[in-house]
């Protein structure tokens, strides 16, 4: 059967990886071609690079990361982060990436998705949103969570999925940094509501909160995390041995 | 050298890296004459089956595959290029296939509705070899149960004669075929790790 998947994130500024990464204090990676070499090898599922640079320069050194990691290493790359048009699709589509995950993009221009999942299938387009909850209702946020929308967020995840959006992030902003489990209400109200993949993004702090996660929300399918990976609180390897132990279906 | 088809469907460069990573000779090429020299056939797909099959039709890719095959030269789908293989794509009504294998392309989502299950199937699942037949020879050093990655919504319906290998995804869904000289995989070696890179390496040295 299908496994659940870990899926690592990775945010790249001016070609670096934001915060370097220490695998038993032995030695700090800050390359995101060597750090997505190594969680490739420890039994990452795919890997997201997030684009948070601003220059032009900066997007240059991003597209020269992504070349040489798709030289080297053959699971699915989703890259994300100022992705506004088809030219942002096509420009890290040609670097090696296999799926562009879109946000603030798309709820500026909701035919974006339409668009790319016309030109490069359904397959490729990741929608991700960055959610909140106020007064009993979800609502998305854009600008990486800084500015408030009107959007009803179950209600933007469906129109997406209706659009041609292959897979959807959902990044709980109410739980993201707090460490203490992935928003488990949210999540099972998205998946009632989409047929296509989720994946689960915000919160992870242990081996336990996945665990919780895929037993609670069954029909979630990955679950991604930067932090918690990065700084060795969780390895990789010792993740999915736990998953297994549980009897969660994961890749070996 | 093996050549890959590019007729406009899908993202190919990373099959093209998996080669050179791998140290194999290949060549991406959008003219069938070049692609026909080649002493390898790869043709991958993405997308929906009947435009892959007009735009392989309009490039001058059809008839060029099908005497290539003819002749015994080893070919590989890949994803929706293994479905090309098949007679025929039920995909928005029907459309022809290669007839290289006979079989069908048709949707899997009715039956993964039924059982609660999403379509696409997109993730790792694991690879079972048919136990009536000896390993292929695409699957080398390849253990029953190793995880490749597989993005699809239809499935290639064969007769049992041409399964090489298959995964559980609510019902046993193909993952490889063959018939004689011509092959084809559902999932993305590409994409498939290690593993995948072993199956690819197969086909360049083994089969």
């Amino acid at each position: 059967m299908i496994t659940k998947r870990i899926i690592p994130c990775l945010d790249v500024k001016d070609g670096r990886v934001v915060k370097g990464v220490n695998f038993d204090g032995l030695r700090e990676v800050s390359s995101p071609v060597d750090l997505a070499e190594i969680y490739s090898e420890s039994g990452a599922d795919e890997l997201v690079f997030y684009d948070i640079t601003a220059s032009s320069e900066g997007r240059k050194l991003f597209t020269e990361v992504l070349e040489k990691t798709a030289e080297k290493v053959f699971i699915p790359l989703t890259v994300g982060g100022g992705i506004n048009t088809l030219d942002d699709f096509d420009r890290v589509l040609k670097c090696g990436a296999d799926k562009v995950s879109v946000n603030s993009g798309a709820v500026a221009d909701p035919d974006l998705i339409d668009k790319a999942a016309m030109k490069y299938g359904d397959q490729c387009v990741v929608l991700s949103a960055d959610i909140k909850m106020e007064d009993g209702r979800y609502v998305v946020y854009r600008k990486g969570g800084r500015e408030r929308t009107d959007l009803d967020a179950i209600e933007w995840l469906k129109e997406g999925e209706r659009r041609g959006a292959g897979e959807i992030v959902v990044n709980s902003i109410d739980t993201d940094g707090v460490k203490n489990g992935f928003d488990l209400t949210l999540l099972k109200e998205v998946c009632n509501a989409v047929s296509i993949p989720v994946i689960a993004s915000g919160g992870a702090g242990s081996i336990e909160d996945f665990i919780t996660l895929f037993k609670e929300v069954p029909r979630v399918d990955a679950g991604l995390a930067a932090s918690i990976f990065h700084f060795g609180e969780v390895k990789i390897e010792d993740l999915k041995k736990e998953l297994k132990k549980e009897g969660i279906s994961v890749r070996w | 050298m093996i050549a890959i088809a590019d007729y406009g469907v899908g993202n190919i460069f990373s099959l093209k890296r998996s080669l050179e990573y791998l140290g194999v000779d290949s060549i991406l090429t959008d003219d069938p004459k070049v692609f026909a020299q080649a002493e390898k056939l790869i043709l991958p797909g993405v997308g929906a089956f009947p435009d892959a099959a007009k735009k392989l039709e309009e490039k001058g890719f059809t008839e060029t595959i099908k005497e290539e095959a003819k002749k015994g030269k080893p070919i590989l789908g890949i994803c929706l290029g293994m479905q090309l293989l098949l007679d025929e794509g039920m995909e928005y009504g029907r459309t022809n296939g290669l007839g290289l294998i006979p079989g069908s392309a048709i949707d899997m989502k009715p039956r993964l509705e039924r059982k609660g299950l999403k379509t696409p199937q997109m993730g790792w699942n694991g690879l079972i070899f048919p136990e009536e037949k000896e390993r292929d020879s695409l699957f080398k050093n390849v253990d029953e149960g190793e995880f490749v990655y597989f993005v699809h919504s239809f499935w290639g319906d064969v007769k049992r004669e041409s399964l090489i290998a298959y995964t559980d995804y609510g019902f046993d869904v193909t993952a490889a075929i063959r018939k004689d000289n011509v092959m084809g995989v559902q999932f993305h070696p590409e994409k498939s790790g290690k593993i995948g890179l072993k199956i690819l390496e197969n086909f360049a040295k083994e089969v």
